[in-house]
């Protein structure tokens, strides 16, 4: 029996990812972080800003940084729909910087109510340590 | 009869004018190719969004409170229209369709004695509409300036929308656009996008259920703005793809006419320059008889 199940990535422009042997996907949902393994119960949930791990067999393990999205596990499949989400490895710095800049500037902003608030800061943290990784 | 002179230019001017349109059509064909890509990989992101939004709203147990975006604000009274027409013209019918949809589903409304709001995206569709609903069109966008469609420019679109449903100054948000089937065939849509319609595919919705986290409600509140977006952006790409489209197949015909027109005209040149060395035969010869 293998315990691996279908993965699919899409945003708005295209797909952006489909693995059919996923064994471990770790999400940053909106209630915490939450790895899925196969035949876990359906689900409906959404992402808050973080990092999207898939790990295929072995050791290996892919990262992505989300910015937001939802996310639907059913019989075996996982979708995970985001507008914004690049590769981690294959991001730069100066890229990196320039959105922690832009979510910095609309921190200021004295009129956002609290959830906003609050993910423009998991924003900014995430990113933050993306790029000390880098 | 005009002139050999005159039908000389004309024939230049038609060749030159079939020399633009065959160009366009290229471009169009080039441009056609990637829209109708592009149209192709957002579906289903539009596809699995409308899936998620069925389920959770067949899972929610109380209706009475579900979020206005997917209930309606229980009222039917003002109307808003989101006309999405193309920035160009030279592209056949595609603008026209769209306006004459959209013209009737006003004409509805207005003879409901309901209120009508107007928003146009895309310059055409204002320019057609401008005349006779004027006063109606509340909202105007362009987005000549993006050189492809971003999800970003349809999120702007979509938050103006919702933060005017919020200030409740409209009930009902229905968005007009073409489908893409293929390069001869464009269907104008209308399609509703507040209060959501869910019946078309009550057919497949699963018994599934579903673990929400957090609850349903929060999902959906979070999920619905996000649809409307969604939704726009689809009909942006299924637009693009159909301007184009409908551009390569006017512009083909242009160049078809074209060529008839310079046939026809070539015949009527080579028919009077005959006539006219005939003339100066039957001149001389006569002449010639006459000593």
């Amino acid at each position: 029996m293998s315990e691996t199940f279908k993965l699919e990535i899409v945003n708005p422009e295209k797909s952006f990812l489909i693995k059919e042997n996923v064994t471990e996907v770790v999400v940053p949902a909106f209630e915490g972080e939450m790895g899925i393994l196969k035949d876990h119960i359906s689900i409906i949930s959404f992402l808050k800003p973080g990092v999207l791990k898939v790990l295929e067999g072995g050791s290996e393990e892919k990262k992505y940084y989300v910015e937001d999205g939802i996310i639907e596990f059913k019989n075996n499949c996982l979708s995970v729909l985001t507008s914004n989400i690049f590769d981690i490895s294959e991001a730069n710095k100066t890229s990196i910087t320039e959105i922690i800049n832009n979510a910095e500037k609309e921190a200021e902003d004295n009129d956002l109510d609290d959830q906003k608030r609050y993910l423009i800061e998991q924003k900014i943290e995430v990113l933050k340590s993306i790029s000390i990784i880098n | 009869m005009a002139s050999l002179d005159d039908l000389k230019k004309r024939i230049v001017s038609v060749k030159s004018t079939q020399k633009i349109t065959k160009a366009m059509k290229m471009v169009a064909a080039a441009k056609l190719k990637r829209a109708q890509d592009n149209a192709e990989k957002g579906r289903p992101y539009s596809e699995k969004m409308n899936n998620i939004i069925l389920n959770l709203s067949n899972g929610i147990s109380d209706k009475e409170n579900a979020p206005k975006l997917l209930s309606g604000t229980g009222d039917e009274k003002t109307h808003l229209c989101v006309i999405l027409t193309s920035d160009r013209g030279l592209c056949g019918g595609f603008n026209t369709n769209i306006v004459k949809k959209a013209k009737s589903y006003f004409d509805k409304i207005e003879k409901d004695g309901k209120i009508l709001k107007i928003v146009t995206v895309g310059s055409k569709g204002n320019d057609q509409l401008k005349r006779i609903y004027g006063e109606k069109i509340i909202e105007k966008i362009s987005f000549k300036d993006s050189k492809n469609i971003n999800f970003f420019d349809a999120d702007k679109v979509g938050k103006m929308i919702i933060e005017m449903f919020e200030k409740k100054e409209f009930d009902v948000c229905t968005i007009f656009y073409n489908k893409f089937k293929n390069v001869i065939t464009q269907i104008p849509q209308a399609q509703q996008i507040i209060p959501l319609k869910t019946s078309e595919s009550e057919g497949n919705s699963s018994e599934d259920n579903y673990e929400f986290e957090p609850e349903e409600d929060e999902i959906l509140s979070n999920l619905l703005p996000k649809n409307i977006s969604t939704q726009i952006f689809k009909a942006m790409l299924e637009n693009s793809a159909s301007e184009q489209g409908s551009r390569m197949s006017a512009m083909d015909n242009a160049t078809r006419n074209a060529g008839e027109m310079v046939d026809k005209l070539t015949i009527e040149y080579n028919r009077s320059r005959q006539a006219a060395i005939t003339k100066e035969l039957i001149e001389i010869i006569s002449g010639a008889e006459s000593l």
